[in-house]
């Protein structure tokens, strides 16, 4: 039998009760503090995460179509408050988004084309000018034509176009969320 | 006096700051940083003195502002109009923060030119470029806490630019405005980053930051023909010091100097020029956004602006990165030799360069001429003297180029946008012909002009043509086109 005495290394063939239930002890703590680890880090990587979730479809109404709110072959700017936001998001909420009424198809159905304020280029509102029939935004001179399709100056793309539908002869829009290029308002594929 | 000294072995035989932090505080550093020399190691000081300036007034602003997107604005007038002094705290954190940014840049310059980052201070060189990516980050976090129509079209910018990154964009774009429009998750975010998250680390890569100021010791001002080299340099350093001054002394006098000066200073600024916004009510339906990022960033938004289309993307997501990690390879890829900006000519140069594209880039971004002025067309009238003796064909052109908005781009006599071309004296530069063909067809290749062909009808082009040749200064010939038959002159 060797001696042991407390300040000497154990040799490690050598293992003696004590060393044994201090390596089990290390081991119960590295699975144990994993499990912490990760019973903490799911949850909360999770939480953090979460304000990529998926958006819900809310619709909005923006009014009775009639000549006076919708006028044929007009844009309008139609304001209202988006449903995607928060309660406490105050005047931050408030979204616009430019109708243009196209008339009636063949089927006597109205037709309508809404797009986004925010440029294709980076965001910024564009203004619709119906003396020269164009959107120009205000940052770096991006140019629309009535239709949305670009017409100068740096976008990439024409304006978003947002998905819309009649409802009760009122026209009805989906809440836009901020479109971005490859997070665009509706399936252009 | 005694029971003060008392109580002062008392909590030293507990805390034992005499045998741990004095020492630090009291150790020698190069005799030549205390000299005339010194006046060039006062930045980092004043950094800090700014900092602390800025953890006491944002302290002080969140006692009162009120992190909520329907809330922040209102809470942000109450300060300026209310709260005594409540002006007074945000004009300084503005101000402080400002000049804190100006303090880390030129701390970053003084020790770029005194070789100061080489062996062995490479990562207090790493750590700073940390802390200036920290500084830059309050500075953009905190503008959009202004919480007003530049900080909500600014974080549209943003939004906007993340959302190019490829395959993760719209992840991106969802992670960084809280949800699916920008509003009061956007606004918490920014603040949980202001307050919490960028501070935090700042606070952090700051005592690493001081610990190797400490641990490595301050570098001695550069002598021409001193070369550091990594085998010799410590028993050097180790030499100068025989011969050093105490760290806290005769050293620290300039630095406490200017960093009262910069105390002062910006109080000043602060007092005079008061706060910055809000400039308006953070509604995005209201008109007239033409969001600028905060001075720091105006460079890249300017060199952004300037560039082509085709090169914005790269220019938005890969080139910031670029330069960051050029920042960060500065020690490694000139690690020794030569400290003295006299025997350093290429670093030199490049902070004249560097400097001077800032400079430009910024007064670019400043004065953004790229920006249409969208209040031109109906807000600019055509200088009288410019139709004082037009034909009813040309004044009725006036009003076409009015109306159109084409002045919203084109500026007369100097007054309206300057995104094109100012038109004042377009009649010498371009035929009949010429005109028709611009306005109908815009910039070739859908470039800055848009196609009028379709926005204008065939009378008013005629009106607006007769009106743009008219633009010229008294005596200057109309353009021609050189396969027109000749001109006849009186000589002949």
């Amino acid at each position: 039998m060797s001696e042991i005495s407390s300040d000497s290394p154990d040799p490690p063939e050598n293992l003696t009760r004590r060393t044994f239930s201090q390596r089990l002890l290390l081991g119960i703590t590295a699975v144990v503090g994993l499990l912490a680890t990760v019973a903490f880090a799911i949850p909360f990587v999770g939480y953090l995460l979460g304000a990529a979730r998926k958006i819900p479809v809310r619709w909005v109404n923006l009014g009775p179509i009639d000549d006076e709110k919708f006028p044929k072959d007009q844009t309008r700017l139609v304001t209202f408050d988006n449903p995607l936001g928060e309660k406490w998001d105050g005047m931050t909420a408030h979204t616009g988004v430019y109708v243009r009424n196209l008339g009636k198809d063949r089927g006597n159905r109205d037709q309508f084309r809404i797009f986004a304020v925010n440029c294709a280029h980076l965001g910024c509102p564009v203004s619709w000018f119906p003396q020269s029939g164009l959107f120009m935004c205000p940052c770096h001179g991006g140019v629309y034509y009535e239709n949305g399709e670009r017409a100068s100056g740096p976008p990439p793309r024409g304006l978003f176009e947002c998905v819309w539908r009649v409802r009760a002869g009122s026209l009805e829009v989906q809440a836009p969320h901020f479109p971005t290029l490859h997070n665009t308002l509706k399936d252009e594929g | 006096m005694a029971w003060l000294r008392y109580i002062g072995r008392w909590l030293d035989a507990r805390l034992k700051v005499s045998e741990s932090i004095l020492p630090m505080l009291t150790h020698p550093i190069p005799r030549g940083a205390a000299g005339p020399m010194g006046w060039w190691y006062i930045f980092g000081s004043a950094s800090l003195t700014l900092l602390i300036v800025q953890i006491l007034t944002g302290i002080g602003l969140a006692l009162v502002y009120v992190p909520s997107g329907g809330e922040a604005y209102e809470s942000l007038l109450s300060l300026d109009y209310e709260q005594p002094l409540g002006w007074f705290l945000r004009a300084l954190h503005y101000y402080a923060g400002s000049g804190m940014m100006v303090m880390v840049l030129l701390h970053m310059t003084q020790v770029f030119l005194h070789g100061a980052y080489k062996y062995p201070r490479e990562l207090t060189w790493v750590v700073g470029v940390m802390l200036l990516l920290c500084t830059l980050g309050m500075f953009f976090t905190g503008q959009v806490l202004r919480w007003d129509p530049d900080a909500y079209w600014g974080l549209a910018v943003g939004g906007s630019m993340a959302g190019r990154v490829p395959l993760i964009g719209p992840w991106v774009v969802d992670l960084l405005l809280g949800g699916p429009i920008i509003g009061a998750n956007t606004l918490s975010r920014f603040f949980t980053l202001h307050v919490f998250i960028i501070p935090g680390a700042l606070l952090g890569l700051l005592a690493v930051h001081l610990w190797l100021v400490l641990k490595c010791g301050i570098s001695s001002p550069p002598a021409p023909g001193e070369k550091v080299d990594p085998n010799t340099y410590h028993a050097e350093y180790e030499k100068e010091l025989e011969k050093g001054v105490p760290f806290l002394g005769e050293a620290m006098i300039k630095d406490a100097l200017v960093s009262a000066l910069a105390v002062i200073v910006v109080v000043i600024i602060a007092a005079l020029v008061g706060p910055k916004g809000p400039s308006g009510p953070p509604d995005p339906t209201l008109s007239g956004a033409n969001p600028r990022p905060e001075w720091p960033f105006l460079w890249l938004f300017g060199l952004l602006s300037l560039s082509p289309p085709a090169a914005e993307t790269f220019i938005m997501l890969v080139f910031p990165l670029l330069m960051i990690g050029a920042l960060f390879a500065v020690p490694f890829v000139s690690n020794r030799g030569e400290r003295a900006p006299s025997r350093r000519p290429v670093a030199v140069l490049s902070v004249i360069l560097i400097a001077t594209l800032l400079g430009i880039l910024t007064y670019q971004g400043a004065t953004s001429p790229w920006s249409p002025v969208m209040t031109a067309w109906s807000g600019d009238p055509v200088p009288v003297r410019i139709v004082e003796q037009s034909t009813p064909l040309e004044l009725q052109g006036a009003l076409v180029f009015q109306y159109k908005n084409c002045r919203n781009c084109h500026a007369l006599d100097g007054v309206g946008g300057m995104k094109g071309p100012d038109l004042t004296a377009v009649g010498t530069r371009l035929t009949p012909g010429q005109l028709i063909d611009q306005v109908s067809n815009g910039t070739p290749g859908g470039g800055n002009m848009p196609a009028y062909g379709k926005q204008i009808s065939p009378a008013e082009m005629t009106a607006l043509v007769e009106f743009l040749t008219s633009l010229r200064p008294a005596g200057q010939p109309a353009a021609r086109d050189a396969a027109a038959p000749a001109l006849h002159g009186k000589s002949q």
